[in-house]
């Protein structure tokens, strides 16, 4: 047999006959022999009786004008909107395109200038990288190819005034 | 022979207006009147259920039968109400207006009790209010339960479907939702209004 719990679930389908017939049967057995739930079951249906005592509000009169006046002023679709549901979409992709297209015809720079462009900086890098070679007298002054270039070519510094025999003194 | 609503709205799809006026002359009163039982304020109520049928209509041409008209339309007006009556919580909140309108929300009010007869202290009216109280203190979800239940006579399934719950989960709520009103409208279910009262059917 049901017990209390078991029975309140199903006690609202019995009252308003919803139950299927094995649950009205279960319901029923346990009403004979609770005294509890069945005083429970008959204030359900006087609180039905008293939940219909609420009288039905009725719309007030200008409910369907006001209701028609603002379906009109729904905004309508044109022929056009059928083939573009979501305008904001639409004009998202006709964007995106216009970039592509745009960015498609853009001056795009020759193969061959871009490897001249390469090798002119590949040509400042090295000069860079030995640029202190360079500014070092004492190493250029021991230099082979050097050597063969006249004295005068030597700059001219107080130092090397001062201390003519001193060829390490560095710039 | 009376069209279905599912064929009404099929109509309303195809373009005829006429379909949609029989279905707001069919629904427009039960719409306004669980919505009143939802947020206790006829204007809010009438704005809730023109938006209702505002809905529908807007979204007539992507209408399916899926399910029940009823379902799809209680369930538009489930969503609105308790969105209108949580905006209007906020609302409150921020105003801190709330001590009056805490006390009118929490529960009915007492009824007089002892050796006085209820029918000497309340009028007819006050009874309906007392009533409209008691299921309006009730929480959301079991409120929105017994107006389908009780008021619109819609079978388990389908409140079901509107509160998207089980049928067991119904029953229960359903359960506990009663019970609670059985406790709070005891006076009243002691002294009926009405004489014959007592054999109620939801």
């Amino acid at each position: 047999m049901m017990k209390c719990e078991e029975v309140s679930k199903e006690l609202i389908a019995y009252l308003d006959r919803r139950a299927n017939s094995a649950e009205r049967r279960d319901v029923e057995e346990h009403l004979l022999v609770c005294e509890s739930c069945r005083a429970r079951a008959v204030e359900f249906r006087k609180l039905w009786s008293v939940l219909e005592e609420v009288p039905v509000e009725e719309p007030s009169f200008g409910f369907d004008a006001r209701l028609r006046q603002r379906i009109a002023a729904e905004p309508k679709r044109r022929w056009f909107q059928w083939f573009v549901p979501h305008p904001r979409l639409a004009f998202s992709i006709a964007l995106l395109i216009a970039l592509s297209v745009l960015v498609a015809k853009l001056p795009q720079p020759k193969s061959g200038s871009n490897l001249a462009t390469v090798q002119a900086e590949d040509d400042q890098f090295q000069m860079i990288e030995h640029l202190g070679v360079l500014e070092n007298y004492d190493m250029l002054s021991r230099s082979e190819v050097l050597a063969e270039v006249p004295p005068a070519a030597a700059p001219q510094t107080d130092q090397q005034t001062q201390e003519p025999d001193d060829g390490g003194g560095s710039l | 022979m009376t069209t279905s609503d599912v064929q009404l709205m099929l109509d309303v799809k195809a373009g005829d207006e006429a379909s949609f006026d029989l279905l707001l002359r069919r629904y427009r009163t039960p719409l306004v009147n669980f919505l009143y039982r939802m947020v206790r304020d006829s204007a809010t109520a009438e704005d809730l259920a023109q938006e209702v049928f505002l809905r529908v209509y807007r979204a007539r041409k992507q209408y399916s039968p899926s399910a029940k008209f009823t379902t799809w339309l209680f369930r538009i007006a489930t969503n609105l109400a308790l969105n209108s009556i949580r905006d209007n919580r906020h609302r409150r909140m921020e105003s801190s207006l709330d001590a009056p309108l805490d006390e009118e929300e929490s529960a009915p009010r007492e009824l007089p009790s002892g050796d006085m007869r209820i029918d000497e202290h309340m009028m007819e009216r006050d009874r309906c209010d007392f009533i409209r109280r008691a299921i309006g203190a009730l929480p959301e979800k079991q409120r929105v339960a017994v107006l389908l239940h009780k008021y619109e006579e819609m079978d388990y399934g389908e409140i079901a479907r509107i509160l998207e719950c089980s049928e067991s989960a119904l029953k229960s709520l359903l359960f506990r939702a009663y019970e609670t009103l059985r406790v709070q409208l005891a006076p009243l279910i002691a002294q009926p209004a009405r004489p014959g009262a007592g054999e109620g059917r939801p």
